[in-house]
Formats: C-alpha cells, sequence, structure tokens
C-alpha cells in the first residue's frame, strides 16, 4: 500500500523526537518498522526528502549510514560543526 | 627542518621498499615551498601534522583519529566519511581530516587533462595526498576540512565532470575490467554494463537505504581482473556457452615452438620446450582436453571455463561465440563467518542494452535482503543464514544442478507442493490394500 508522505514525514519525525535523549541515531530498518505494510524504498523516498529539508541527517562510519534528526546527538557539538 | 621529528616513521623509509613516509615528506615540502604559488584552502602543514600524529600513535600504540561523522554534502548520504584528530591543539592541520571519495571512471581510462583537473582541485582544497584507488576502485582524496567538502563537490562535478563514489550503506562505486577496449576474450561489454548500472542505480549510490555495502563488478570474462566473484555482492562474470575456437595450425605452431606459450609472459627464465601435455592437458581441471596425432579435442560440455588453455595458447584458442554472462552473488570480506566467495545464480544471462533483465535480478535481491537482512549484514551473511534457495525464490529462478557448491554435503531439498507434480491426495484404503499396517 502506498505510503502518504506528509503524514509518513510526521511519523517519523514523531518518532525520532520521542527517541531523542536515549538514542540519536537509527539504522534504515528502524523506519521500516513503522511502515510494515510499505516497501523499504517508499520509506526512503521520505527519508530523503526529509533530509533535503534539513530535518534530518546522516551519519557515516565509512562502512554504514545511520539517520538522525539535524543537530541531536553528541556528533555536530564534538566535531565543531556548530 | 620537519615540524615533528618522527624517528619511527622514518625506519619506515629504510626498506627496499617504496614508503608512503617518503611521499607525505615530500607532499609537505612541496607545500612548504608553495613554487606554483596555490591559494591553500586548508592549513598548509597537513602533511606535516599527519606524520606528526601518526609517530605519536606509533609511540602511544593508540589511533588519535576520531572515524565517521555526520559530514558529507547536501543530498548525498555517501562519498565523504568524516576523520578528526583527537588531539588538534597538538596537530592543527588534520584537526579534520575528512576523506573525499571520487568515482573512478570505468576500467579507469583517464586522461591527464582530468588528472591534472582534479588534483589541482585537491591541492588547493584538501592536502593534496591521494589513494589511488581505494579498495572498491575509487579515486581517494586524504584529508580536508569540512568548509571545503561543498566546494570540492561543485568543482569536481562542474569543472571536472566526474561524481563522488559510494560510502556508507550504499551501492558503492561499480567497477569493471577493461573489457572490449582491449581484451578480445571479453564476452560481454563489461564498461558499458558497468556505466548503465552507474546511471540507473544513482539514487541507490547516493542515498543510504541498505543494511549495509553493496557492491557490484563486472568482469568480462573467467580471466577476471576486477576479480569481481571474490570482492563483490553481484559479480557480472563473462562466459560463452558453445565452443572454444581451435585452429589446429596454430595449435602445432606453439608444439613447433614457433609461438612462445603464454604470449611470452614468463619469459625471465629458461623453462625448456613447451610441452603442451604437461602444460595444457594435464593441467585442465575438468579433463576435457586431448592431444594425440597433432590434433587438439577438447569436450566442452565438461569445460570450466577456467581459461588456462586459452591463456596458455591464445593464437591457437579463443573463446566460443555464443558469448554472455554468468551472475554470481555474495562475495564478502572477513567480519561474520570469514571470507566468502560468490556463489552462482544465473547460470547464462545474454549481456544486450538495455540490460533489463540483469536489473531485474538486482531488484528482486535488493528488496529481499532490504526486508530481511540484518542491520550490518552483507548480502552473502543473509544468503547464508537464510539458504541458497530462498534467494533462488525471490529471484524467481529455477535450480539447477550448477547451483550445486559442494555434492552431497547438504542432500535436502524441500520442495514446495506447488514446485512438484501430485497428487497429493491419497486414498487410504487403497494405500492398506498394498501395505499392511
Amino acid at each position: 500500500m502506498p505510503i502518504d508522505m506528509d503524514s509518513a514525514k510526521e511519523e517519523i519525525m514523531a518518532f525520532l523526537e520521542k527517541k531523542t535523549g536515549a538514542k540519536s541515531k537509527f539504522y534504515f530498518n528502524d523506519f521500516t518498522k513503522l511502515f510494515p505494510d510499505a516497501k523499504g524504498r517508499e520509506v526512503k523516498k521520505v527519508l530523503t526528502a526529509l533530509v533535503k529539508e534539513e530535518k534530518v541527517e546522516y551519519w557515516s562510519s565509512g562502512s554504514t549510514t545511520m539517520y538522525g534528526m539535524t543537530g541531536a546527538g553528541k556528533q555536530g557539538g564534538a566535531e565543531h560543526e556548530d | 627542518m620537519a615540524k615533528h621529528k618522527t624517528p619511527l616513521l622514518d625506519e619506515l623509509e629504510s626498506g627496499p621498499w617504496p614508503s608512503f613516509v617518503s611521499d607525505v615528506k615530500q607532499e609537505a615540502e612541496v607545500r612548504a615551498k608553495n613554487e606554483k604559488g596555490v591559494e591553500y584552502q586548508i592549513p598548509v602543514e597537513v602533511c606535516e601534522d599527519l606524520l606528526g600524529v601518526l609517530e605519536l600513535s606509533y609511540n602511544d600504540g593508540e589511533t588519535h583519529w576520531k572515524h565517521g561523522g555526520i559530514v558529507g554534502v547536501f543530498g548525498y548520504g555517501g562519498g565523504v566519511i568524516g576523520r578528526y584528530c583527537d588531539q588538534p591543539e597538538m596537530f592543527p592541520g588534520v584537526a579534520h581530516f575528512h576523506t573525499v571519495r571520487v568515482a573512478q571512471p570505468t576500467a579507469k581510462y583517464y586522461t591527464t587533462e582530468f588528472l591534472n583537473k582534479i588534483i589541482d582541485i585537491w591541492d588547493m582544497r584538501g592536502s593534496g595526498l591521494t589513494n589511488m584507488h581505494g579498495s572498491t576502485g575509487d579515486i581517494v582524496f586524504l584529508g580536508t576540512t569540512t568548509p571545503q567538502l561543498e566546494e570540492v563537490f561543485y568543482e569536481l562535478t562542474h569543472d571536472a565532470d566526474v561524481d563522488l563514489g559510494g560510502s556508507g550503506s550504499n551501492l558503492r562505486t561499480p567497477a569493471a575490467c577493461l573489457g572490449m577496449s582491449r581484451c578480445e576474450y571479453a564476452c560481454y561489454d563489461a564498461q558499458a554494463l558497468c556505466y548503465d548500472m552507474t546511471m540507473e542505480f544513482q539514487d541507490e549510490l547516493h542515498r543510504p537505504a541498505f543494511p549495509y555495502k553493496f557492491k557490484f563488478k563486472f568482469d568480462a570474462c573467467p580471466n577476471s581482473c576486477v576479480c569481481a566473484l571474490a570482492r563483490s555482492d553481484f559479480s557480472v562474470v563473462g562466459i560463452w556457452k558453445d565452443e572454444i575456437r581451435i585452429d589446429q595450425e596454430a595449435v602445432a605452431a606453439y608444439v613447433g615452438g614457433e609461438f612462445k606459450p603464454n604470449a611470452g609472459a614468463h619469459s625471465g627464465r629458461d623453462w625448456g620446450a613447451f610441452d603442451i601435455q604437461k602444460e595444457v592437458v594435464d593441467l585442465c581441471p575438468g579433463k576435457c582436453i586431448k592431444y594425440a596425432d597433432g590434433k587438439l579435442e577438447i569436450n566442452d560440455k565438461e569445460c570450466m571455463h577456467c581459461m588456462h588453455c586459452i591463456n596458455t595458447m591464445p593464437r591457437a584458442l579463443m573463446i566460443g561465440n555464443d558469448r554472455g554472462a554468468s551472475i554470481l552473488c555474495g562475495a564478502k570480506a572477513p567480519i561474520l563467518d570469514g571470507p566468502q566467495l560468490s556463489s552462482l545464480l544465473v547460470p547464462f544471462i545474454k549481456v544486450e542494452e538495455p540490460f533489463d533483465e540483469i536489473k531485474e535480478v538486482v531488484e528482486n535481491i535488493w528488496d529481499w535482503w532490504m526486508e530481511e537482512g540484518k542491520n550490518r549484514e552483507r548480502l552473502g551473511e543473509t544468503m547464508r543464514r537464510m539458504g541458497f534457495q530462498k534467494l533462488l525464490e525471490v529471484t524467481g529462478i529455477k535450480a539447477d544442478p550448477r547451483h550445486v557448491q559442494e555434492p552431497r554435503h547438504n542432500p535436502y531439498i524441500f520442495w514446495k507442493a506447488e514446485d512438484v507434480d501430485g497428487p497429493w491426495e491419497r486414498d487410504v484404503n487403497e494405500y492398506r490394500k498394498r501395505h499392511q499396517r
């Protein structure tokens, strides 16, 4: 079942806001679990749109990539990126 | 006078082999003199400080790098790998030392003009240090600061017409052998397929959504110059399915010593006269070559396509005419369960533009792996965990004897009712007429 872009964005942001504090970076799979009936590629489109809106940012170790809410967690400050 | 004393690193220069320490020192000197008048956008002492932090790590026996981060170029989830020094006051030149991966041109053909262009960008906006090439094949730029990332990206894409490569949980920069551009063994146009797949899957290359990395590699023949079946999750290896073409006159010329075997390679010492029995026939893994009465015969049905006979006598033997490729899946380096070679999935497929059949196989695999793969699990690991049979099911490929990797290793195949002709209903009374209780 295709997912609605706007409501999916809200759901992802609500998930990130709720979790932030305990954890600030999430695997892609954590988001697909929010939309069990949707294909992974549809979820990816929503996340890509959120990255474009600068609400979500990537974190990469070089081998693995995670997603987080922009500015959340220690990373920004620790890297003097603020 | 060097900024930091590096007695331990200096030791690395004392051996007979080339040393990266000498290279870094040379670049440090070039930057300090700046004879070209480059307007350096990152600290001039970056190379000096790189040597300094490395010496400190050798002394301390631990790293002073912090790896990974949020840095990147806007909209891209790969191509940049954050790196920071945990002693920025001591080594300000490498406080930020990010890596930028640049997609290599297919088969690594480039002009000096292109190389000059990208090196000019990197001399000005980075350390000037490169790794030609990284394991995946990318041109790797080593060390720049965060504010330079977008600048480097803009200039690479606008002035040098080249894109960033893949990193993280992305499709990695695809790689191909020289293929038809130079090689008469090419069974398909590896460069065309590599380029087409790179363009087709741009989103997968730049916006990560996989459980872990995913690599395509394209070898145009089983000589495997890019070693696809050992280095990639999805290996496409050129192959033919008809007969090896034999020129009996040329065979006689090899036997008579007129042509040098292996096209004259291994000529550093005298190996004696060419012995076709010992050097070709006896070494055939399929035991399918016979040489008698001056005639070479090949039982092609038993041929394993190892390429040995063709490589040894290239003027006498040629690949067949019915050409295509085999697709193999699941190679990976260690981490979980040790290293793994690819397993054959599609024994033979025609490789023709627009390559839709191959793309369909890839997309089916991705749909399954994205759904079932655990975080940080390579395709080869998912295949082992869930079984090769599952991979056949999701790709819609019928089981084939050529899929058997190790005969008698595991004889149990679980057929589904719909895969096998019935009948599945039985009349117990009829059965009891023939079988006592």
